[in-house]
């Protein structure tokens, strides 16, 4: 292959092919730039914006820029570091996520990035919103506490599973998660714990019932760990 | 009304189907049509919809949470909505909505009890020269004044529908200020037309070239690029979209446009149809400007019966073109073309990831031109008159005309029109403001001139413009704007990305910190902090742009601010003693031991 196509990504080079967008090819080789609404397996979204790197003196998100032959992609400067860490403080006092109280600690992809960014309080105030959990289900509860409205869950549900359990409805803060059933309840939709839909939350929004702490605090994937490293294909295999 | 039967709901939902057919993008215009109906769209509308459109529940419900004229829970009778823009606020509109709220005894934002009216603030409603202005049941009523607002009252309590109220009420001028290049002859023969025709589509679309035409929506992309782009674009299909969602706060010459020239803007449209090869186009009317709609299909009607619109146009064979209009449902951030599009489609309106670029992947996936209203009425023009007439006004970079929006603190608000190049100085002089302390060029997203600036010119090269233009003397308290927008951007953010949806809300917190007088130095620097990365990271123009106007006033009024800050450091955003209400409450005490001591 004569002409193989090349970015740099800091000082790494990192090879693509046409069509890849910048993560598409970073994680490919082994590179991490953080990210929540993005998977691999999924089409990509770009709404947490954690994922943004500088291209040509603009801001992209990775995730949805196109790679180009011979880019320079600036993915660390501090600039970067501080906006990142400025919209995972956002997406803390958005919802109600109590760490310490949570099943998903240590699994958890926001809690990791956090852990990543250096962040020691959520800095901005509070909103503090209302929300309700949703134990209809008998295997699974939803707590919409914890939801950063990644869409994940909708797009594998629509998109792998053919069911399209989940939505996002509203506007603004307000956005929410909806649930395709008669009742908007989890329970009465035709969701089940063999979707792919059940295991795609990066946080502790969507959790599978009787079922808690088989991995203990302390040993789970991002305690070992940084994000950085291991970035979440693990988390897929069950291994969080 | 009360709640709906089965059987109306049934009959409404059979008789919008009929009329505007069962595909699903045709669901917002159903949902319009539910709530004018039923006040709501109630759940057993929702299941029809499901089984006749075939579209999931979740789907509607999005949609309905989304919209800010769709409720899932009944308004009033009589849903009375006042223009919340800062404009209208100058001329006492919070005053006035107090006063009905009083009269018919019923808390903003509540149905009263007895189902009869809702009364709450809306976003701008495009009537800033004739304003305060208010929507009832979604028609405007302009130049509120105490003893309008009493016979609305009147008129409430009396349960008299609004098309037996006086028809002064209602009505809208055009106030043409000023008109230049484009507006000065009202009569189009359709000339645009009749040379594209005779001198063919190549042709023409070099004219639209040669005459430099810019997007008049204010990011000022080349028009005949974008339609260059259109026609290269490989497809069956391709569409023409005029954006007449205008949303941006302060402006209203789309509406004079739709009501005084409607003609020149389905031209324009018919044209650029012809020369990319468009079957089908679609106006999109903001929902504030629902009142047009009657006239509008008039206009498209007269055309069809004139041979201008259908099947082989002006006799040409297989010059086939027709025009819908779709209504948007209040909702400011559909004004960007690809969320546009989006709501065409009839869902939310979430703008799209870029690339593709609508001209590529637009309505349906298909190559689709959006423009703005006046961009299409320029076309027509150039088309008639020529490039070079076009080209003979305005700057090396900004070829021809605006069409300006004046409105706040001048003696003659209204639609002004100038040649591109010319100073902010001009403008204020000729529309009649004096003392003034500020101008906001472009709306809300625009940006916050202070009097050094005014010599600066409205042009794409130094001040790109939509056309709003809001101006504030002296006597102004520039704090009260910039509350005004942040409410609003919070308001109209459309929750996709972090950084808006969450950077919205927190700046309007600060801002109203700093009001309360509770800020301190920290909070402005937190102002900066947030708004740079809403700056730097938003998914959209709505995110980038929506803490400009607070970021220039901490710059070029910073005492608006500053005076009001409670210490030069650091100061909580909670009062510690009012937090403890509550526990006073539940412990039925209020003495002075109940209270902090020394605190405040």
């Amino acid at each position: 292959m004569s002409a193989r196509k090349t970015f740099l990504l800091g000082d790494r080079e990192i090879p693509f092919t046409p069509g890849q967008t910048i993560m598409d090819a970073a994680l490919a080789a082994g590179a991490y730039i953080p990210h929540l609404c993005h998977h691999p397996d999924f089409s990509p979204h770009g709404s947490c914006r954690l994922c943004i790197v500088k291209v040509r003196g603009r801001t992209v998100s990775a995730c949805t820029a196109p790679a180009a032959d011979g880019i320079e992609v600036n993915s660390s400067s501090q600039e970067i570091q501080d906006t990142r860490r400025a919209i995972l403080q956002m997406l803390f006092v958005e919802g109600n996520h109590v760490c310490p109280g949570c099943e998903k600690s240590g699994a958890c992809r926001l809690q990791a990035l956090a852990y990543e960014a250096g962040i020691l309080d959520p800095h901005f105030t509070h909103f503090f919103p209302r929300r309700e959990v949703d134990a209809s289900h008998p295997g699974f509860i939803i707590d919409f506490n914890r939801c950063i409205l990644c869409e994940l869950c909708v797009r594998a549900s629509r998109d792998r599973d053919g069911k399209g359990v989940f939505a996002i409805g509203g506007r603004g803060l307000d956005s929410r998660l909806l649930i395709e059933s008669p009742t908007g309840k989890l329970g009465d939709s035709s969701f089940a714990a063999t979707d792919v839909a059940a295991t795609v939350c990066p946080v502790g929004a969507i959790l599978p019932k009787h079922r808690g702490y088989d991995v203990p605090i302390g040993e789970r994937l991002y305690d070992r760990e940084p994000i950085s490293r291991v970035s979440d294909s693990a988390v897929e295999k069950g291994e969080g | 009304m009360s709640i709906p039967s089965a059987e109306q709901v049934a009959g409404l939902v059979a008789e919008s189907i009929h009329q505007r057919g069962r595909e699903p993008e045709s669901l917002l215009q159903h949902l319009i049509a539910i709530q004018q109906k039923f006040n709501h769209v109630p759940e057993s509308a929702v299941e029809a919809l499901v089984g006749e459109l075939g579209v999931a529940r979740t789907r509607i419900k999005s949609a309905v949470a989304f919209y800010a004229f769709l409720h899932d829970r009944p308004r009033g009778e009589f849903d009375i909505l006042f223009s919340d823009n800062i404009t209208d606020q100058m001329l006492g509109s919070r005053r006035l909505m107090r006063l009905l709220c009083e009269r018919l005894d019923v808390e903003p934002g509540t149905t009263r009890a007895d189902g009869r009216v809702t009364v709450d603030p809306t976003s701008c409603t495009g009537m800033c020269d004739q304003g305060p202005a208010i929507l009832v049941n979604g028609m405007a009523v302009t130049r509120l004044d105490a003893q309008r607002v009493d016979r609305i009252a009147d008129l409430v309590q009396a349960g008299t529908e609004p098309v037996h109220w006086p028809g002064d009420f209602f009505r809208v001028v055009d106030n043409l200020r000023h008109p230049g290049l484009l507006l000065s002859a009202p009569d189009t023969q359709g000339g645009g037309l009749g040379t594209l025709l005779e001198k063919g589509a190549d042709a023409a679309l070099a004219e639209v070239e040669r005459s430099g035409l810019r997007g008049r929506g204010g990011a000022g992309f080349t028009t005949a690029l974008k339609w260059k782009l259109c026609r290269q674009a490989r497809s069956a299909e391709r569409y023409v979209v005029c954006n007449a969602d205008e949303g941006e706060p302060g402006t209203f010459k789309d509406r004079v446009l739709l009501t005084s020239y409607a003609d020149l803007v389905l031209e324009g449209m018919t044209a650029c149809a012809r020369i990319i090869g468009a079957r089908r186009g679609f106006l999109y009317l903001r929902g504030e400007y629902r009142y047009l709609l009657r006239h509008l299909e008039s206009v498209l009607e007269r055309r069809r019966a004139q041979g201008l619109l259908g099947r082989d146009i002006r006799g040409e064979r297989g010059f086939d073109f027709d025009i819908a209009i779709h209504l948007g449902a209040g909702a400011y951030v559909c004004g960007e073309e690809s969320a546009l599009i989006e709501s065409l489609e009839g869902k939310r309106g979430v703008t799209r990831k870029r690339p593709p670029f609508p001209v590529t992947s637009g309505y349906l996936g298909h190559p689709t031109v959006v423009n703005n209203v006046e961009t299409f009425l320029a076309a027509a023009r150039i088309l008639e008159q020529g490039g070079a007439w076009f080209r003979s006004e305005g700057t090396d970079k900004s070829a021809g005309s605006k069409i300006l929006s004046v409105s706040g603190d001048v003696d003659r608000p209204g639609i002004y029109e100038y040649p591109f190049g010319t100073p902010v100085s001009q403008v204020l002089a000729d529309c009649g403001a004096e003392h003034t302390q500020a101008v906001q060029v472009s709306g809300a997203a625009g940006e916050t001139l202070s009097a050094p600036e005014f010599e600066r010119v409205l042009a794409f090269e130094d001040l790109p413009t939509a056309g709003s233009f809001m101006v504030f003397h002296h006597g102004r308290d520039m704090l009260d704007m910039v509350r005004n927008f942040a409410h609003f951007f919070q308001h109209e953010s459309c929750g996709f990305c972090t950084p808006c949806r969450v950077g919205t809300a927190l700046l309007r917190d600060l801002v109203e910190k700093v009001a309360a007088g509770q800020a301190s130095d920290y909070d402005l620097d937190e102002m900066r902090h947030v708004g740079a990365v809403m700056r730097q990271a938003s998914h959209c123009g709505l995110g980038h742009s929506a803490p400009n106007h607070l970021l220039s006033t901490l710059e070029k009024f910073p005492e608006s601010c500053r005076r009001r800050l409670r210490s030069p450091d650091y100061s909580p955003s909670f009062d510690l003693d009012a937090a403890l209400a509550d526990a006073r409450a539940i412990a039925g005490r209020d003495d002075a031991g109940a209270h902090l001591e020394g605190e405040t």
